[in-house]
Parts: structure tokens; C-alpha cells; sequence
């Protein structure tokens, strides 16, 4: 049977992980290269690498830092921030990157989706979707979920399937560092309307959250980062807990 | 508490005495990022050298084919290569990895691609019934089941995880050796002679796929 994925994601600023809550106050969690083996070696499903402050002069660093986690890890792992081109993506698939994820370039030319799909397959574009609820309305918000944007973000998701995402991670900025639970209503509304997979992010603080998202929320994956990265929850403890609860998850 | 970790902890998968002797040539066409085969097959100890050139490819001692991508535009590269004749003849120890067993097998409905037909098995599209329960691509971890005892599966725990990602799968056969469920039933991996392939990639695999890699590596 198909596994429910739990994916810890480590946002890297320098070379090194941080995780913000609201993605304001950043807090140092360690190597990323370290990070990402002592996950796979619990039993991480696949890792998703956010690197907030990237930049087109910074994109060689990034691509170092992948190739060392490419060497060190046997589990996929997707690269994300700042990626616009389709040579940003080509550059970091050679550097041995499985999956990249593209977020504000994608709504501000939803066109390189559909490059990006013919050129490297559907299977390896992840389109990240930041939202938040204004006035009972959900809106695709960009630049780290500072600016509001005019999409609605259920149209957004079904877009950006229909143009050939893989994949979409859908990070509720309402959730996010809240520890609250995930925006499973939502989740569970894209999920339920979409022919391909759901990663569920924001908001995830105990273990009854994931399974929370996997059912309510019919998330195909749950991503987090502090919890895991401050040790709150481990990896083979939420799995255990998760089999007890009758998710399907890899053992 | 159920303990998930005991087989990932108490693993004592060991990795290959480094033999600098055994040459292992990857295929080297426009699929996708193979980089992540050669970075496992190093993991291994394995010298391993990505290459097209048939007189490299001839004279390995294990060919792998991976693959990643489109089926017509990577038979059109093969063909155009002369690679399909090679791999045809080829007596070492073979092993085709996703889209690289997919193009083993006779015929795709990928852009009706007519493969090498090692396989005489056909490669369809998922189509699901439900798309609320089941999404194409076949995304993530899924179990091998019923595995034939066999030098390749040696020493794999029950119903191992194995890392998939693709919209096209190989029917069952009597050449299945492993099989998955989604949607309904298909060929996990498949053999023939000298020929191995597996539609899920062991180099994203963990532990369980590092094994497989492994044993190839001891055929």
C-alpha cells in the first residue's frame, strides 16, 4: 500500500538550517548535510531544503550544498527558493537534486511551470503555494508570504496542476509556527479536487496533527521543521504512533 | 507503541569490500539526473563510470540503465546511438531502473513507443478509477510483495519500501519477481536471464534499496 510521506524540511540561510517562526525570528538548528543523514537515518521519507536567502550569485553555494546531501543520503530530497529559470532548475537536478519546488516565480509567470514539466518531467516540480485567510478568503500570498496576491488560492492549485506540477506543498501562513494543527479544511479541499499529491504544511505541533492532516485533511505528506529540528517529536516515534492509529506509513 | 525502527536499526546491511577490478558502466543517455546512481553505487564502494561509449559499455563487468523521462524521445536517442542493438546483445549482468524498465519491455503507451522488447510485457498508463483516492503519478514509498527467491532479493526484509515515482507501469508477467499494489497489481521488478529491472528507484530507496544495489553488484 502507498505510504503517507513524513518530510522534515530544513531551511537554509548560509549554509546553515534555520527555521522561523512566521519567518521572521530565526533560530540556528544545526549542518544541514549532518541534519539531513541523522533524518534519513530515522526513517525520514524524504527531506524538502528551503533556502530563504537565495540569490542568483548565491546559486553556486547551493549547488555545493546539494551535491554533499546528494552523496550523503539514499532517500529523495527536494531544493527550493528561489528558482525562476529553467536553467536554476537544470543546475541544481545536476547537482543531484530529485525534486525542485518554485513558488513567486510561478505566479508571476505561471508559464515556466509548463517549461519546466516538458523540459524535466512532471515528476521532479514541486509548486510550493503560500496561503493565508483574509476575510474568510483564502489567498496565494508570495515573498515569504508577505505579499498578498489577488489569486484564490483553490483556483491557484487546480492551475498549477493543469499546467503540470507534480506536486503541490501548500504552507498555510495562518498555521505556520502556530504549533495549532495543520489548515486541514483547506488541505482536504485541494487534495479532494486535485489528480496529484498534497504536501501538507504549517502548523504541526504534536503527533495527533499528522494524523489529523492524513485523514481530515487528506494530505498525501505533512512537512515540518522545528519540531523535528528541536527534537519535540522524534521521526520513528511519530511513525509508531501513526501505525497505532491505522495510517499507513513505511516501517 | 509499535517500534517502526527495528529493521531500519538493526540492519546489518554492510557495504562492498571496494573492488577496484569490477568495472560498472552506467548508460548514458537524455534521460534525467542520474548523478543520484552514481552517488549510491559510490555509497557501495563501487567504481562505477557514466558512459555511452559501447566499447566501455561491452566490456563492464554490470551495466545499469537508469532513467528518468519520456519513452518515445529516449527510444528516438537510443536507436539514432545504435544503443538498442547493444543492450539487446548485452550478456553481463543488466539492470533497468524506472523509465529503464519500461523501455526493456516490448511496447509503452507512453506516446505508443514500441521498447527493446526484452520484456514481452506491456507498459500502460495508471488510470485511476478515483482520483480522490488514487493520484497519477504513483508518488512514494510502496511495498515489493511476493518476491521470488531469488540472488537479486536475497536477505530483504518482508514486504520491503521501496521510493516510486511514475504514470507508466509493467503488467504482471512470468517474468515478475516482485510485485506492488496500486491501483491494482503490477511488476515491481522484473527478470529475464541476465537482464534485472525495477520500476522504483533503489538509489532513493534507503537501506532497503542500497541492498538490491548490492546484490546486483554480487550477481
Amino acid at each position: 500500500m502507498l505510504t503517507k510521506r513524513i518530510i522534515p524540511c530544513l531551511d537554509i540561510k548560509d549554509g546553515r538550517t534555520v527555521k522561523g517562526v512566521n519567518f521572521v525570528e530565526l533560530r540556528d538548528a544545526g549542518d544541514p548535510v549532518e541534519l539531513a543523514k541523522i533524518y534519513s537515518d530515522e526513517g525520514a521519507d524524504e527531506l524538502v531544503f528551503l533556502d530563504i536567502t537565495a540569490t542568483v550569485d548565491k546559486r553556486k553555494t547551493l549547488a555545493e550544498l546539494v551535491t554533499k546531501v546528494a552523496k550523503a543520503i539514499n532517500i529523495p530530497f527536494t531544493v527550493g527558493g528561489g528558482i525562476s529559470t529553467v536553467e536554476d532548475v537544470k543546475f541544481l537536478l545536476n547537482a543531484g537534486a530529485d525534486k525542485i519546488s518554485i513558488n513567486s516565480a510561478a505566479v508571476h509567470n505561471p508559464q515556466i511551470i509548463n517549461e519546466m514539466a516538458a523540459e524535466f518531467g512532471s515528476q521532479c516540480i514541486v509548486v510550493a503555494i503560500d496561503t493565508r485567510n483574509i476575510d474568510g478568503i483564502d489567498f496565494v500570498h508570495t515573498h515569504g508570504g508577505r505579499k498578498a496576491t489577488l489569486l484564490r488560492t483553490q483556483a491557484w492549485a487546480q492551475e498549477v496542476c493543469d499546467r503540470g506540477a507534480g506536486e503541490i506543498l501548500l504552507t498555510s501562513m495562518d498555521h505556520d509556527g502556530t504549533k495549532a494543527g495543520f489548515s486541514n479544511e483547506l488541505l482536504s479541499e485541494i487534495s479532494s479536487a486535485l489528480s496529484i499529491p498534497v504536501i501538507a504544511s504549517g502548523g504541526a505541533g504534536s503527533m495527533e496533527h499528522f494524523k489529523d492532516v492524513f485523514t481530515f485533511g487528506k494530505a498525501d505528506a505533512a512537512l515540518a521543521a522545528s519540531i523535528f529540528h528541536f527534537k519535540e517529536i522524534g521521526i520513528p516515534e511519530l511513525k509508531g504512533y501513526l501505525v497505532d492509529e491505522g495510517v499507513s506509513v513505511r516501517k | 507503541m509499535t517500534d517502526v525502527r527495528c529493521w531500519v536499526f538493526t540492519s546489518d546491511i554492510g557495504h562492498l569490500t571496494p573492488d577496484n577490478k569490477m568495472k560498472i558502466a552506467v548508460i548514458k543517455y537524455n534521460s534525467g539526473n542520474v548523478q543520484s546512481v552514481l552517488y549510491a553505487l559510490e555509497r557501495l564502494g563501487a567504481n562505477a563510470e557514466l558512459t555511452d561509449d559501447p566499447e566501455v559499455i561491452r566490456a563492464a563487468d554490470k551495466v545499469i540503465f537508469p532513467g528518468q523521462g519520456e519513452a518515445s524521445t529516449a527510444m528516438k536517442y537510443l536507436k539514432e546511438r545504435k544503443l538498442d542493438q547493444l543492450i539487446a546483445d548485452i550478456k553481463q549482468p543488466f539492470l533497468g531502473v524506472c523509465l529503464g524498465l519500461q523501455l526493456l519491455c516490448e511496447h509503452s503507451e507512453e506516446n505508443d513507443t514500441e521498447c527493446l522488447g526484452i520484456f514481452p510485457v506491456r507498459v500502460k498508463r495508471f488510470l485511476p478509477e478515483n482520483s480522490q483516492e488514487f493520484k497519477v503519478p504513483h508518488v512514494g514509498w510502496n511495498e515489493l510483495e511476493n518476491l521470488t527467491d531469488t540472488p537479486l532479493l536475497k536477505d530483504l526484509p518482508a514486504n520491503p519500501f521501496v521510493y516510486y515515482v511514475h504514470s507508466f507501469y509493467a503488467e504482471l508477467s512470468e517474468f515478475t519477481i516482485a510485485q506492488t499494489h496500486y491501483i491494482h497489481d503490477f511488476s515491481g521488478i522484473l527478470h529475464r536471464d541476465n537482464y534485472y529491472a525495477m520500476q522504483a528507484h533503489p538509489e532513493k530507496s534507503g537501506l532497503v534499496g542500497e541492498k538490491i544495489l548490492e546484490n546486483f553488484l554480487s550477481l
